[in-house]
């Protein structure tokens, strides 16, 4: 069966992501301490002041967030760049759906888990009340994350071999992913000033679709950048 | 098309922007029969294995492998080929044993851990299958890529430098195993500038130079001082020999 296969094959390429992860710990250990260093640098700078702070808190929170994908987002196929592994993978028949899913998988993983202790250690330093909004908070985080993998996946795959790709990831990934930049920090900030979901679902709907047409396409476009 | 070809290729070209990689090359190879690719550097060698391994598309050309059109057929050619190279394409953080299931997975074939560790055994890394491939030596990564060659079984095997780095046990291990993928009926080419281990290995020599095939041999009566001769003439100086 083709859809198993799929979710085989998938499977496979996020439980070998997970696994070198879990050895190497290169990934995680640099996103984590680079979210706290993003957030503490944020905390002395922006002074004791909360009204101030909890003005610009969901841009920080997503700022820290973004970043910190990011990071985790150019370290993704440092496993497939190293002995050439990408060249084996090109060579691997069947769909070329099933390696961006996994791959997608995990970085929404490592993500999810960076975004875990982000939270409550912004929740900490700038002193605010999140536990009443945090159901909320989840779903978007949760829906921001999926947007922002999903296209970051592809870009990553696509400058996995550039030389600047550590420039080139940021530049191509931000003006691609400002409508779920501007959509998780809208929604964000909704929920943080306590009027609700009800409230944020206009931003939420925006993130659902955008989430959806990122998940269409990009599968779609995996196949040219692989085989090109 | 002829069934005994396992590669028959035409006009191959392949041009990175403005430079021409490769440039009008014909290649065949018959069932069990091995081809070696030899040349220098920049030879174009390693961009003719990458087009008949799939790994990349010509500009121009085309043909079949195993019967399989070049370019419209790239699923099943691939399904039925193996490649070794001289990046060996393993997961450093990963196990023997999890790198061989990985790739095993990913090309689409179910093997248990029994078939694993015969495939490990068999070039004697069975006692490091749970080791980190990190820690092996090059000898040893390049034994555990003849073990992955074992378990996808390929009709038709590309060699990329497979001799770079490697002692003498490898060596012989490795020519065993183009051996039994020849008595199998398999073929293989072989991309090198090693001049003696291309004539224990293969049956014909094509000579490039420069991205294209400026001599074909078949090793018959030809001694390896023969081929390290036309090796000279035809594949390392560019003294005005008329291309093929």
């Amino acid at each position: 069966m083709v859809g198993a296969e799929v979710v085989r094959r998938a499977w496979a390429m996020t439980w070998k992501d997970v696994r070198v992860e879990l050895r190497a710990r290169e990934r995680m250990n640099a996103m984590l301490f680079f979210a706290a260093l993003v957030l503490f640098i944020f905390n002395f700078a922006l002074g004791p002041d909360l009204s101030k702070l909890r003005e610009v808190a969901p841009g920080l929170l997503w700022l820290a967030f973004l970043f910190t994908g990011m990071l985790g987002l150019g370290r993704s196929f440092q496993a497939e760049r190293e002995n050439e592994c990408f060249e084996e993978l090109l060579l691997t028949p069947g769909d070329r759906e099933s390696l961006y899913f996994g791959k997608l998988a995990g970085n929404i993983l490592f993500m999810v888990m960076a975004e875990a202790l982000i939270l409550p250690l912004f929740a900490i330093l700038y002193n605010l009340e999140i536990w009443r909004a945090l159901p909320g908070l989840l779903l978007v985080a949760f829906l921001g994350t999926v947007g922002f993998s999903t296209i970051g996946t592809l870009l990553a795959a696509m400058t996995a071999h550039l030389r600047a790709r550590e420039v080139m990831l940021p530049l191509l990934l931000f003006p691609l992913t400002v409508p779920v930049i501007l959509g998780s920090v809208k929604a964000t900030e909704a929920l943080l000033n306590g009027t609700g979901l009800a409230e944020a679902s206009h931003w939420l709907k925006l993130l659902v679709g955008f989430d959806v047409v990122f998940l269409v396409v990009c599968p779609l476009a995996f196949e040219f950048v692989l085989e090109e | 098309m002829d069934k005994q070809l396992a590669v028959e290729v035409e006009g191959l070209t392949k041009i990175f922007g403005s430079t021409l990689a490769l440039d009008a090359v014909d290649l065949s190879a018959t069932r069990g029969e091995v081809v070696a690719l030899l040349g220098p550097n920049g030879a174009g060698k390693t961009t003719l294995l990458k087009l008949l391994s799939t790994a990349m598309k010509p500009t121009a050309g085309g043909g079949r492998i195993l019967g399989e059109d070049l370019v419209k057929g790239r699923d099943p050619i691939r399904r039925r080929i193996g490649m070794i190279s001289h990046n060996h394409h393993l997961y450093e953080e990963l196990t023997a044993e999890e790198n061989l299931r990985f790739a095993a997975t990913m090309r689409g074939i179910r093997r248990d851990r029994n078939q694993i560790h015969k495939a490990l055994a068999e070039v004697g890394l069975e006692m490091q299958a749970a080791s980190k491939v990190r820690t092996y030596s090059t000898g040893m990564k390049r034994r555990l890529v003849i073990g992955k060659m074992l378990l996808f079984d390929p009709e038709l095997l590309f060699l990329d430098e497979p001799h770079n780095t490697l002692d003498q046990a490898a060596i012989a291990l490795l020519n065993g195993y183009v051996a039994s993928v020849r008595a199998r009926g398999g073929s293989a080419i072989v991309a090198t500038h090693n001049l003696s281990r291309a004539y224990d290995m293969a049956d014909r020599f094509v000579l490039m130079r420069e991205g294209a095939v400026t001599r074909r041999a078949d090793k018959g009566h030809l001694t390896v001082d023969q081929l390290r001769e036309l090796y000279t003439r035809f594949a390392e100086n560019d003294n005005g020999e008329p291309r093929e």
